[in-house]
């Protein structure tokens, strides 16, 4: 006669026996089903892009229009070099059939990580569903020397490169062509789209020309060294940078260094990216009496910038509005 | 063999045209880079003032040559224990001689130095090694590995040695973790930190819900396994895990893993019926379950100034076999189980940019293990072993940490060992990876 305990044991083995003999066996076989059923391409009707930034999502919906479905890994609230490679990231550029990024080492610390746990071929570094954006444009700050005792210094140079609309134009030149490649089915349509976003820049730009024609020659204080592609745009000059190096939050003595610095070459404003944390631009602002300019830097930093055109337009006039009051003010 | 023959010529008559419908699509998309650098081209001349500097190409940008990415942790400690760090064990668990449990040299001392060289090795693999430099002179392979990247479809193959994917802790290097030592559950079951020589393969699942499933297979090289000499699998391991966001501010991922290893002859520090230290061995299967959950907030999903992750595990541990008793002398065979379990909670909150702070609660039980016929022999355990922990670290950039950690620890039965710890973790070379 069999006991209880006896029973439960010889169960036990069997299962454990089966752990090692048949488990496997019948999972792969499942996996296997599961594959073939996902082998394929049941969502052949939209391309899936992942795009780091929101300015990059932005663009890929101007110039993919109902041919693609865009997802954006970031929100103009997050820094884009403190992002972790989390969960829903990991899913979705697993799905990706593009992935747009700036690139120039911003996504430095979570997008490698992503694309190596995505196990997806097509957006890998290289291939045709990789598009850096940082790879079309001329790069400023490009650092002469390589050294952290410089902070967390981009070894290409500075990538805040969407601040500047004439960037925005090439990534949109180069990126049309991407989505024609990745997509050949539907070349002509991203043609079209590509050329009608093309002509409504060129008008916008136009605009902003005569617009920032006061900004020229002003003098700026910036918290992150977020902004040299925007001064190069406007034609601002930035005599001073909170951030002692970047990357690396400002002290009370530090900003005390800077207001020093002002004093002998004064700023007409202090502009701080809608990311970050307000609090030493707010004090500069205080104490050296000018005043402190939220950028939106990029799409939904405020609510003026809901798309790439808002987010130059308001960019401009918040801009604009800092420069006239300052002339008011003694 | 003619028919290889033929089939050989055959393809060898073939090939010329399937390289020929390739230079005709290479050639498109060849024509097609180049109209798009022409187009790029003229669009730069046409809106950029300096134009002059020609677009660098991507390649010669490259901060990666040839060259690995290479890195480096430098981690320093000073231990301060009410206890002699000599006498820890935990009680009720019965680990190996050379288990890595309890708060290690007293006083200064350097701790682990992790050298790291990453590299793809064609378009297809990935090779990576971890070593890890111990302040006596030794030198631990801690992970090397070979992945594959292309295969494509979710799929992801590792080989080599690698720690296991069980669980939400054990396959992050110590570098990465919130505290100067690993729960109490990874010390008394898992070995500190599950690692193995053996092959993954890790599956996502085609969704937008996040759903990772990994099966393992190695030798069963360190415990709860060991001294595996055989052809088979001494350790299988298969690894759930999901999650997601709930709105901007957070997200999570849950998980339940089990490892099925094996051992021969394992010898094990236990204690006998009048409390006095002696070296049994084990012969059987272990099974341990994992269950991880973590889930992390931060304002607006910016954790530049504030943070808060909770995450906790539950680990459950079956062994059954067989335990000689007294290896040395008296060595007798019995069969053995034993149901062991622990589990830990622990929230970390980043108050300040550069600041955290964390709270640790853990409890282990040892159970009433069967010894069979060697009951009599063995000493009863009946101390639940606990620990609770406090850390406050300071992380002036994103590359260096200073931390403080105070631990009351009740691992073994009837002392209570305060500790300090004083611990500086510093990372140079190439840019870390900012895992989940």
């Amino acid at each position: 006669v069999r006991t209880v305990p006896t029973v439960i044991n010889e169960i036990q083995e069997t299962t454990m026996v089966m752990m090692t003999t048949r488990f496997f066996p019948t999972c792969a076989a499942l996996l296997m089903v599961v594959l073939m059923m996902w082998m394929q391409p049941a969502h052949a009707a939209t391309l899936r892009v992942l795009a780091c930034e929101p300015e990059w999502g932005a663009l890929v919906q101007e110039l993919g229009g109902n041919l693609v479905e865009v997802s954006v890994a970031t929100t103009a609230l997050q820094d884009p070099h403190q992002i972790q490679a989390k969960p829903s990231l990991i899913a979705r550029a697993r799905n990706a059939d593009l992935v747009v990024c700036t690139g120039a080492e911003l996504e430095a610390g979570w997008l490698p990580v992503l694309l190596q746990q995505s196990g997806n071929a097509k957006v890998q570094a290289g291939q045709l569903g990789y598009f850096a954006a940082a790879d079309v444009v001329r790069m400023l700050d490009v650092p002469k020397q390589l050294d952290r005792m410089q902070g967390d210094v981009h070894a290409v140079g500075n990538p805040h490169i969407q601040t500047d609309p004439r960037n925005i134009a090439l990534v949109a030149t180069a990126l049309g062509i991407r989505l024609q490649q990745v997509d050949p089915s539907h070349a002509a349509n991203y043609a079209q789209y590509q050329a009608d976003f093309s002509r409504r820049w060129q008008q916008a730009m136009a605009r902003w020309a005569t617009q920032i024609a006061p900004l020229k020659g002003l003098t700026v204080a910036s918290q992150h060294k977020a902004f040299v592609y925007l001064y190069d745009w406007l034609g601002l000059k930035e005599v001073a940078v909170l951030e002692p190096k970047p990357g690396v939050q400002p002290t009370v003595s530090h900003l005390q260094t800077v207001l020093a610095t002002l004093k002998a070459t004064p700023a007409r404003m202090v502009i701080y990216p809608a990311y970050q944390d307000a609090r030493s631009s707010d004090w500069l602002s205080k104490n050296a009496n000018l005043p402190a300019v939220k950028i939106a830097f990029t799409v939904g930093g405020t609510d003026g910038a809901k798309d790439l055109f808002g987010l130059f337009d308001d960019t401009v006039a918040r801009l604009l509005v800092a420069a006239n009051t300052h002339n008011v003010q003694p | 063999m003619r028919k290889f023959l033929q089939m050989g010529v055959a393809l060898a008559l073939l090939a010329p045209f399937s390289t020929l419908a390739d230079t005709t699509t290479d050639i498109d998309a060849l024509r097609q880079e180049i109209k798009s650098m022409r187009a790029a081209q003229t669009a730069q001349t046409a809106t950029t003032p300096n134009s002059t500097a020609a677009p660098p190409s991507a390649a010669s940008r490259s901060p990666s040559t040839f060259n690995p990415a290479i890195s480096l942790v430098l981690s320093g400690l000073y231990t301060n224990t009410a206890q002699d760090p000599a006498s820890y064990v935990i009680s009720g668990f019965q680990l190996p001689a050379n288990a890595e449990i309890g708060p290690g040299t007293r006083g200064l001392s350097l701790a682990e130095s992790e050298l790291s060289l990453v590299a793809n090795i064609d378009p297809s693999l990935r090779g990576a090694i971890h070593l890890a430099l111990h302040p006596d002179d030794t030198v631990a392979v801690e992970e090397a590995t070979i992945q594959t990247t292309s295969l494509g479809h979710g799929l992801s193959l590792k080989a080599g040695r690698f720690f296991s994917g069980i669980g939400y802790l054990n396959p992050k290097h110590a570098h990465t973790w919130d505290f100067v030592d690993n729960p109490l559950a990874y010390q008394a079951m898992l070995g500190t930190q599950y690692g193995d020589d053996g092959v993954q393969l890790s599956w996502l699942a085609p969704t937008d819900q996040y759903l990772e499933i990994g099966a393992e297979l190695g030798r069963g090289r360190s415990f709860p396994g060991g001294n595996n000499s055989r052809n088979g699998a001494g350790m299988s391991a298969l690894t759930a895990h999901t999650g997601g966001d709930i709105g901007n501010n957070h997200n999570w991922r849950a998980g339940l893993s089990v490892l099925n290893t094996k051992a021969h002859a394992l010898e094990l520090d236990g204690l006998d019926a009048l409390g006095d230290a002696v070296t049994n061995a084990f012969s059987g299967r272990t099974r341990t379950w994992v269950a991880d959950a973590v889930w992390k907030w931060a304002p607006n999903g910016n954790a530049t100034r504030t943070s808060l992750t909770l995450q906790g595990e539950y680990v459950h541990s079956t062994q059954r076999g067989e335990l000689t008793y007294d290896v040395s002398n008296t060595a007798r065979a019995s069969a053995y189980r034993a149901v062991l379990s622990g589990w830990y909670l622990q929230g970390v909150y980043k108050f300040l940019p550069s600041w955290r702070l964390g709270l640790r609660t853990e409890r282990l039980n040892a159970g009433t293990p069967d010894y069979g016929s060697n009951a009599g022999l063995l000493a009863v355990n009946l101390h639940r072993p606990s620990k609770i922990t406090l850390m406050l670290d300071f992380n002036p950039s994103e590359f260096s940490r200073v931390r403080l950690q105070l631990a009351q620890d009740r691992a073994r039965q009837g002392m209570r060992d305060n500790q300090l710890f004083v611990q500086y973790q510093m990372s140079l070379g190439a840019h870390g990876a900012h895992s989940y």
